[in-house]
């Protein structure tokens, strides 16, 4: 149980910070009009090709005590980064960015450009427009982003392997930990861990696809209401 | 008279824009205007396509013209010698945009209260209740647009605009789709509200129809110009470009070559098409030989079954009805004379003259309901 509720603190904290630091992101590629964004859009989408390995295999290395982020974190805090709690959150938020940021740049592009063209000459800056406009608007989007990194949090299992380790209690998630009982032969054990993820899973996409049906939609919008009305 | 003067100036819009626009596929637009609009409703008229949207976008700080000067009053907004450009939400310019653009999310009172996010809450609240009164719709405060009928909709746009007491309001087609006499009575709001501001009002339309019954002003716009400006009779009645008259509702559009002229009585006689027809039109700056383009409205022709005597009407016309349309509440007629004329007629009209496909016919047609056009 210890493994599912470390899976389960990794993903809040992740879907977490991927809510806050996706939103600007995402905003900035939806809307902006530089020429060289199609680098950045490029490198959002690498975790969804590359093997976990690889993507693992450079994290790990900046994170170890000669690299870059290593020794920044050892500097701060007094201790390394790479087979700690919170390296398996950085090298998550960096696997599963895409999840988080595909579904924001979509939905904030589906916004109607004239909606955002009468919030500017009714008097409302670029903030005041996106809290006001294009946020509310962009509910399942942001339900679908949330939901997905959470997801696909809970069920990584490369990146964990090589940035993590397999530390009970603190890198110890619940793919690796049914890797071991499968390891040791442990198949009753193996397959509970596996029934419980699979039944997460399986709920948690329910409930992306139920939000990107209209129903959906309006139950997003209901949920937002009371945070805009003033 | 000078104070006068100088307020009226003081809320007057002047705009010179230059802007070209290259779209793949398509041949390269170019808007090249200078309007002047005074208190009150301007009607921006031409044929979609003309650059109407786009120079109303200009104003609003929404496009950006490669060149020129854009003033409300003493306020410059953009200047492109100066480097001045005054983004959208500083500029005071309501906006109302042919697809409305209400907030789906937003209730009718959200949506109106929008632009007047500086205000304490007391007087927000009374100023939009104030304005949805104005506009007849207060029933409606707490509805989303989407449970709001169409023309209703349109005042709440328009609320929402007017309730940030802007230096200019830009329509774009605002009551399209509307019916005339819900169109009129949300017009009659918009004049009893700008009775009090008086602030100059942009009124896009590609509908004639509305120019007659909105116009104080007309500016005819095609092709990113302005080709002319005055009185909606001084710049519909006798349009001087082709695409203007289409636009204006001159169905017959006849090409011709000027016989003779004779300038003591003011008119010249021109043969139409190819054809033996010819008709006396009004003088117009042209010699012998030219070739002219000549509109005439529908409406203005008169139909006989036999040949009329007696008139004062210096074109009569011998031909043949080769067809006849229904069309609503009027018949469209069209009549071959060597060059075929379209003629309206009332379904009465029809019937009593027992008028059908193959008929002989004259048709009368005064001098003046002749428009000599520009290419």
């Amino acid at each position: 149980m210890d493994a599912l509720l470390l899976s389960f603190r990794l993903a809040l904290c992740v879907s977490a910070i991927l809510l806050a630091g996706g939103l600007p992101l995402a905003y900035w590629l939806a809307y902006s009009n530089w020429r060289g964004k199609f680098l950045l859009e490029a490198v959002v989408a690498l975790p969804l090709v590359l093997p976990p390995t690889v993507l693992g295999f450079y994290v790990l290395i900046a994170m170890g005590p000669r690299g870059p982020l290593g020794k920044a974190w050892q500097t701060f805090f007094g201790h390394g980064l790479a087979f700690t709690f919170e390296g398996l959150v950085l090298a998550s938020v960096l696997y599963s960015l895409p999840f988080a940021v595909q579904p924001l740049i979509a939905s904030f592009e589906s916004v109607d450009q004239k909606l955002l063209d009468a919030s500017a000459v009714l008097g409302a800056g670029r903030l005041r427009t996106f809290c006001r406009v294009i946020l509310p608007l962009s509910i399942p989007g942001l339900i679908t982003a949330l939901v997905l990194s959470f997801a696909h949090t809970m069920g990584e299992f490369g990146v964990v392997l090589m940035v993590g380790g397999n530390l009970a209690g603190v890198t110890r998630t619940v793919s690796i930990d049914i890797y071991d009982h499968v390891q040791s032969l442990e198949y009753a054990k193996a397959n509970r861990m596996a029934l419980v993820l699979l039944l997460i899973s399986f709920a948690v996409l329910s409930v992306v696809y139920a939000v990107n049906r209209q129903v959906g939609r309006q139950i997003g919008r209901r949920l937002w209401t009371p945070w805009t009305a003033k | 008279m000078d104070s006068v003067d100088s307020e009226i100036s003081a809320r007057m819009l002047t705009a010179r824009a230059k802007l070209a626009r290259t779209r793949p596929g398509s041949p390269p637009f170019v808007l090249d205007v200078s309007i002047e609009v005074p208190r009150g409703i301007t009607i921006l008229f031409g044929p979609s396509g003309a650059g109407k949207s786009t120079l109303l976008d200009c104003i609003a700080g929404l496009a950006r013209p490669d060149e020129g000067r854009i003033v409300t009053g003493e306020k410059v907004l953009f200047d492109s010698d100066a480097g001045v450009n005054c983004p959208p939400r500083a500029r005071r310019i309501a906006y109302v945009f042919q697809t409305l653009a209400l907030f789906p999310h937003l209730s009718a009172e959200q949506n109106v209260s929008y632009g007047l996010n500086g205000l304490p809450t007391e007087q927000r609240a009374a100023r939009v209740l104030e304005i949805l009164k104005a506009f007849r719709v207060d029933k409606l405060r707490t509805s989303k647009p989407a449970e709001i009928s169409g023309g209703e909709r349109q005042r709440i746009a328009l609320a929402r605009s007017l309730v940030t007491q802007p230096h200019v309001l830009l329509l774009d087609e605002p009551l399209a789709g509307l019916d005339a006499e819900l169109k009129a009575s949300i017009v009659e709001d918009l004049r009893a509200w700008n009775a009090a501001s008086r602030i100059p009002i942009l009124y896009v339309t590609h509908v004639r129809e509305e120019v007659d019954a909105l116009g104080e002003r007309v500016i005819a716009m095609d092709q990113g110009r302005v080709l002319s400006t005055g009185t909606p009779a001084e710049v519909l009645e006798a349009p001087r470009h082709r695409r203007l008259a289409q636009a204006a509702g001159f169905e017959n559009l006849l090409s011709g070559t000027v016989v003779d002229l004779s300038v003591a009585d003011g008119v010249m006689r021109v043969r139409l098409e190819d054809s033996r027809c010819e008709i006396e039109v009004p003088l117009g700056y042209a010699a012998a030989g030219d070739r002219v383009r000549v509109a005439i409205r529908a409406g203005d022709i008169l139909l006989a079954s036999s040949r009329p005597l007696g008139l004062s009407a210096r074109n009569v016309m011998e031909g043949r009805i080769v067809a006849m349309e229904p069309r609503g509440t009027l018949v469209r007629a069209r009549v071959d004379c060597g060059v075929e004329f379209v003629v309206h007629l009332t379904p009465g009209a029809v019937r009593t003259l027992e008028l059908a496909g193959g008929i002989r016919v004259w048709l009368v047609l005064k001098t003046h309901s002749c428009h000599l056009v520009e290419e």
